[in-house]
């Protein structure tokens, strides 16, 4: 594409030809606001939050869609620009529920951001009809307030281009219009996946995930990045943390990723503090105890001392018993040791987790080639 | 042929799906056609279109819901449209349309309960020579009060 | 029916056309019909039973065995709908209107066996206070200068030959000739400008596609004409459907386009009919196709079908709709003739633009921009409703004023009522006040003064009218047809609208005429699309031409006009009163009392301002004042 000077508040800036007024301001410092606009998503030119003066232009033009030509000369913050954006910004305030006090995105919600930038104190249109929906979508995932839904359209279209479900569209039209899933009924019987996406770039309380509703707002929680551990795509997440536990898990800006992230890695987090979660190792008795190894029974009922089907056999020298890991792995050393002594090497097969990361599959690599002595190895992400 | 899971004869809807095959923006249409096989858009049969189109739920319930001609549930036996288009507003068609809606207990745009009368406020069906314009059922009428539509629409 | 091979072929069916059309060609010889009787078959007459009495009228004919003599066409408007069913006798140009099954016999006995012209079935011209029998007689028509509507009444819109006979084609032949660079440029020259309402050069909006490289690329007519009161495109594509092909064919062939669609109205079922056979008897004659006349030139049309959605008539909406998806417009650059329908540069021209070009083309550049002004050149074609005796279908040169088109034309208010404002560019337009009649009628002018053209719905009130309520109709409309992508169009039409409903209902404050202000001039800045930003146009008008009227409906709790419910009192006016009884016989709540002669009185704790009294007096003797003085009146009298 072929370069172009154009003029933002004074600033002579040369650009790429056709890339948004709003691309090329962000890049070079200046800042413009934006509501409906995502990165990852195509413009959509809605909310008019990032309304530019572009000279020579009859009205006032989005930023996030006006592509930049030759010679444009662009004000970005002229007295006009603010009051069309106090104005759209006034607007949106006056059909939303005003109750931040108690709104779980306050700290974290891009409406209340540009109030506040913009001094939009209150409803200036009271008296004006607003809508009043009902908050029951049943799935378990994420709760759908449309009250304070400003049909920016970023979720539909992160269903559309990211997740490509299109699972959420737009019905009716006008002051009517609003989101709607599938055939206008829950998000459980439209073809929605729970990707969480459309949450991940609501820019305010309308779509919440349910599992961290009360848990906390943005200030109070610690901000962790780590890796997704269910599958080799390895997304980048944020774990939101408060106490040491987990509340909420939004995707970070990885190369695999780029914000975005499954079902599994959004919502699949309350193993970590599940009480039954394994934390230490455990050994049937009869390794432990010495004695022969006893048929299991899987229907369980047992001692009950584990209250689990699996652990509990109804067997007692076959029931599982905590150790700590050194006797565990040897325990799996020794008897490595002696099948390989008795069988040979071909006698193990290894099969590597794809929620392993590329380290942890090559060691297993390894183990298996040179201490096992075997090519006997394969794993699950083969397709 | 009545279709067991949907109760509708699906036989009308896989004629109108085979003729419009894969073209692409056929889905106004689809849809039109359907609702004069149907005389509304039921949504079994939307369902059905998505699954044979492939075209998302959404995108026909957006487009369900945007256009006004598109209904999402029956109208009743006799349509009565009301032209508000200007040459009606200020002959007095507000009038009009309040009296119906009074009578027949149907604010504009709905049926009467008991799905004999639709009424509709259209804008503008070009007759603005005869204004205020009352359409009963494809018959025209023009220049009447409101008790004299009333008495119009009382006896179709 | 002949397939058209080349520019010869048609040129030698044209012939036979011409005399196939025989008497309605002055100076026609040796035409085999002695008479031709046209009977307007468009929707406005239609609905005045003009089908009956077209069956009623070649029945009694071929009864009286005329039908070697006479023959009867059904055509399409004549324009003067206010007092259908009208037809005209060729060649002897006598016009009758509101003619009924009962007068067929007469009008065969008569007129086409006796000569006879019937009086009564005559046009009344009120300001000459006399019957004209010739339809150039009639003010309505002789000072129009019909191009556009040039064959509407004339031909039977359903008969390609005979469009083919009024030079039907021939411009398209001409345009196959040239380069579609010099097509480009004629029309460029022309100094045509899109009748849609914006205005845009047609030539360089062509020019610009036909420079894009990408293809396919496709042309579209603009037919969806939603604004209420509006019926010109309506009536072009009944009366005369070709002349909108042959225009699309020639922009097709200018930019480069294999494709095209139609976008009609879904309620405009006669215009789809006469569309599909035009399209049908076209692609049969070889003028849509595979290599037209001969030339190598391949283009294909097809029509589709609105759903109903005002804001579709916007060309990005519009595309989106042909697509199949919701009607919602997108912001632009990038304009639909780089990046339109499916992504591909598409020319969107309206109806009246296309049925221009065959003219241009076939008339040359000179003779376009010899008529009307110099940056409106050309006619304009309105549908005038509302207050005025001739409500129809005109066509008149740019530049005329207002004063002529709504008095001289439109036989100006009935009931001796006084104009109050004229509203143009439909539901986002701008009304005028009688200080503006004089305003020349073209796109620069209109917009200047506080309105603008439009696609050319023209709407006339007097001073029965409320202009509070007036502005707040339209408003009404346009948030109803807000396809609610942008915040300031879809929230702030509706403030805007519960702002002038806080007015009309009595409950407006001095802060609302500011609010209506600071809405207005935000959403016209804000807004995505022309929807939104012009939504505000009428209500800003008003407020800035009738500012009294908005302070009488804050300060006074007053509305003139006695329309805003329980802001007026109805009295009769004792010096206009004549104390004939009608507005009595009227009431349905006893609320008038009075003894013939005198002058009547109305019981302000009867009435429940129904208004039928205001409708039934023919003095204009019940008048709207202030409530309160009522009570205090009776007390005196
Ligand atoms: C809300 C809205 C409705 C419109 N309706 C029409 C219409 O009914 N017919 C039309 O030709 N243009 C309409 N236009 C204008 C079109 O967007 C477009 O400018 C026009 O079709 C271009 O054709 P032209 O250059 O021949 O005028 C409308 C515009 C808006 C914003
Ligand atoms: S739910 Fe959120 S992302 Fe979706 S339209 Fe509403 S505010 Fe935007
Ligand atoms: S201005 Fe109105 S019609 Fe246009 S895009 Fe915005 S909401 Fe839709
Ligand atoms: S407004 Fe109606 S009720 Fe009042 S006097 Fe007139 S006719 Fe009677
Ligand atoms: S951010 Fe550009 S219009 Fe919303
Ligand atoms: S409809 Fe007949 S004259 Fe217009």
């Amino acid at each position: 594409m072929p370069q172009v000077n154009i003029t933002i508040d004074g600033k002579k800036i040369k650009a790429e030809a056709f890339k948004t007024v709003y691309e090329v301001a962000t890049a070079n410092g200046i800042y413009i606001p934006a509501l409906c606009h995502h990165p990852a998503l195509p413009p959509e030119g809605a909310c008019r939050v990032c309304l530019v003066e572009i000279e020579r232009q009859r009205a006032l033009q989005p930023a996030c869609t006006f592509p930049v030509t030759e010679g444009l000369v662009i004000h970005t913050n002229s007295p006009k620009v603010r009051e069309a954006r106090k104005f759209a910004l006034e607007l949106i305030i006056s059909d939303h529920p005003l109750d931040c006090m108690t709104c779980e995105a306050t700290g974290d919600c891009r409406l209340q951001d540009l109030a506040y930038e913009y001094g939009v104190k209150g409803n200036e249109y009271t008296g004006g009809v607003q809508h009043t929906y009902p908050i029951d979508d049943p799935n378990p995932f994420i709760q759908v307030d449309r009250n304070k839904c400003i049909l920016c359209r970023r979720c539909v279209r992160a269903c559309n281009y990211i997740n490509g479900v299109e699972a959420i569209g737009i019905v009716y039209r006008g002051f009517k219009a609003r989101i709607a899933f599938g055939m206008d009924s829950t998000m459980q019987d439209s073809p929605c996946e729970f990707c969480g996406s459309c949450v991940e770039v609501c820019p305010t309380a309308a779509l919440w995930p349910k599992m961290s509703l009360g848990k906390g707002r943005a200030w109070q929680l610690k901000k962790i990045e780590t890796i997704c551990s269910y599958c080799g795509v390895g997304c980048r997440l944020n774990l939101h943390v408060r106490d040491n536990e987990i509340v909420k898990v939004t995707g970070a800006d990885g190369p695999a990723n780029h914000g975005f992230t499954c079902v599994k890695g959004r919502f699949g987090y309350d193993y970590v503090n599940h009480p039954e979660r394994l934390t230490r190792p455990l050994v049937r008795r009869y390794l432990l105890e010495g004695g022969s190894k006893a048929a299991t029974d899987h229907r369980g009922g047992g001692d009950g001392k584990n209250g689990d089907g699996l652990l509990a056999t109804g067997n007692a020298a076959a029931d599982f018993v905590e150790t700590d890991w050194d006797t565990a792995l040897n325990l799996v050393a020794h008897k490595f040791a002696e099948i390989k002594r008795n069988y040979g090497g071909d006698a193990f097969a290894a099969l590597c987790s794809a929620r392993c990361t590329n380290e942890e599959n090559f060691l297993m690599a390894k183990l298996t080639r040179q201490l096992m002595a075997t090519h006997n190895i394969d794993h699950c992400a083969r397709l | 042929m009545l279709d067991m899971t949907t109760n509708f004869d699906l036989a009308p809807l896989h004629a109108i799906l085979e003729e419009y095959g894969s073209q692409k923006g056929t889905v106004i249409p689809i849809l039109q056609r359907v609702q004069d096989a149907y005389g509304y858009l039921p949504k079994e049969i939307l369902a059905e279109i998505s699954k044979r189109t492939n075209i998302p739920l959404t995108q026909l319930m957006g487009v369900a819901t945007f256009y006004t001609q598109f209904r999402l549930s029956p109208r009743g036996k006799h349509l009565i449209r009301v032209c508000d288009g200007t040459a009606c507003h200020v002959s007095g068609a507000p009038h009009i349309v309040r009296a119906i809606e009074k009578e027949y207990d149907m604010p504009a745009g709905s049926s009467s309960p008991d799905l004999k009368y639709t009424l509709e406020v259209v804008y503008c069906v070009g007759a603005c020579g005869l204004a205020p314009v009352v359409i009963v059922d494809d018959k025209v009428y023009g220049r009447l009060s409101p008790d004299a539509v009333l008495e119009k629409v009382r006896d179709v | 029916m002949s397939l058209l091979k080349s520019t010869d072929d048609l040129l030698s069916l044209r012939e036979r056309a011409i005399y196939a059309l025989g008497v309605r060609v002055p100076g026609a010889s040796q035409p085999q019909f002695r008479n031709d009787v046209v009977v307007c078959g468009s929707t406005g007459c239609r609905s005045a039973n003009s089908q009956q009495v077209l069956k009623a009228l070649q029945a009694q004919i071929i009864q009286r065995e005329l039908d070697k003599a006479v023959r009867v066409i059904s055509t399409g408007c004549r324009g003067l709908c206010a007092v259908g069913p009208v037809m005209q006798i060729f060649p002897s140009g006598v016009f009758y209107n509101r003619v009924q099954i009962t007068d067929v016999p007469e009008i065969v006995e008569q007129t086409l066996v006796g000569g006879k012209i019937i009086e009564r079935l005559c046009f009344r011209d009120v300001a000459q206070n006399k019957r004209l029998a010739h339809y150039l007689d009639i003010p309505f028509y002789n000072r129009q200068l019909p191009i556009v509507l040039r064959n509407c009444g004339l031909i039977d819109p359903q008969n390609i030959e005979e469009y083919i006979a009024t030079d039907g084609y021939l411009g398209l032949t001409k345009a196959l000739e040239l380069s579609p660079e010099e097509v480009i440029e004629i029309i460029k020259n022309s100094g045509l400008r899109g009748r849609g309402g914006a205005g845009f050069s047609t030539g360089i909006k062509w020019e610009l596609c036909r420079r894009v490289a990408k293809q396919p690329k496709y042309v579209i007519c603009n037919a969806d004409e939603g604004d209420p009161g509006a019926f010109m495109d309506r009536s072009i594509l009944e009366a005369d459907p070709h002349s909108v092909i042959e225009g699309m064919v020639i922009a097709a062939y200018a930019i480069g386009a294999p494709l095209g669609y139609i976008y009609v109205r879904a309620e405009y079922p006669l215009a789809v009919i006469h569309l599909r056979r035009a399209i049908a008897q076209a692609r049969a004659y070889g003028l849509l196709g595979e290599n037209i006349l001969g030339s190598g030139f391949s283009f294909d049309l097809h029509l589709k079908e609105g759903a109903g959605a005002f804001v579709c008539g916007e060309e990005m909406a519009l595309i989106a709709s042909v697509e199949g998806r919701r009607g919602e417009p997108r912001p632009k650059p990038p304009f639909p003739a780089v990046s339109g329908l499916w992504n591909r540069p598409t020319v969107v021209n309206n109806v009246k633009t296309y049925a221009l070009t065959p003219r241009i083309i076939l008339r040359g550049p000179e003779w376009f921009s010899s008529i009307g002004t110099s940056k409106s050149p050309g006619t304009a074609v309105f549908a005038l409703t509302g207050k005025i005796r001739n409500t129809g279908l005109i066509e008149v040169p740019m530049g005329i004023t207002l004063r002529e088109i709504i008095y001289d034309i439109g036989g100006g208010i009935p009931k001796k009522r006084q104009f109050k404002a004229v509203q143009t560019g439909g539901p986002l337009g701008g009304c005028l006040p009688a200080s503006a009649l004089d305003t020349p009628v073209d796109f620069d002018s209109l917009t200047e003064a506080g309105a603008t053209m439009g696609s050319g719905g023209m709407i006339v009130v007097d001073e029965r009218t409320c202009m509070v309520e007036f502005a707040k109709y339209f408003l009404t409309f346009a948030t109803a047809e807000s396809c609610g992508k942008c915040v300031p169009c879809r929230i702030g039409g509706q403030r805007l609208l519960e702002v002038l409903t806080r007015i009309t209902s009595g409950a407006g404050t001095p802060r609302d005429l500011d609010e209506i202000e600071r809405i207005s001039r935000n959403m016209r800045e804000a807004s995505l699309c022309a929807l939104g930003q012009l939504t505000p146009g009428p209500v800003m008008s008003a407020l800035r031409f009738f500012r009294e009227e908005y302070e009488a409906h804050v300060y006074d709790k007053f509305c003139l006009a006695g329309v805003c419910k329980g802001l007026y009192e109805l009295h009769v006016d004792a010096d206009r009163c004549a104390g004939c009884g009608l507005c009595k016989k009227a009431c349905s709540q006893d609320a008038i009392s009075g003894n013939r002669k005198e002058p009547h009185v109305i019981d302000q704790l009867k009435c429940i301002q129904c208004g039928a009294c205001v409708e039934a007096c023919n003095l204009d003797a019940i008048v709207a004042q202030p409530r309160g003085k009522g009570v205090h009146a009776i007390a005196v009298a």
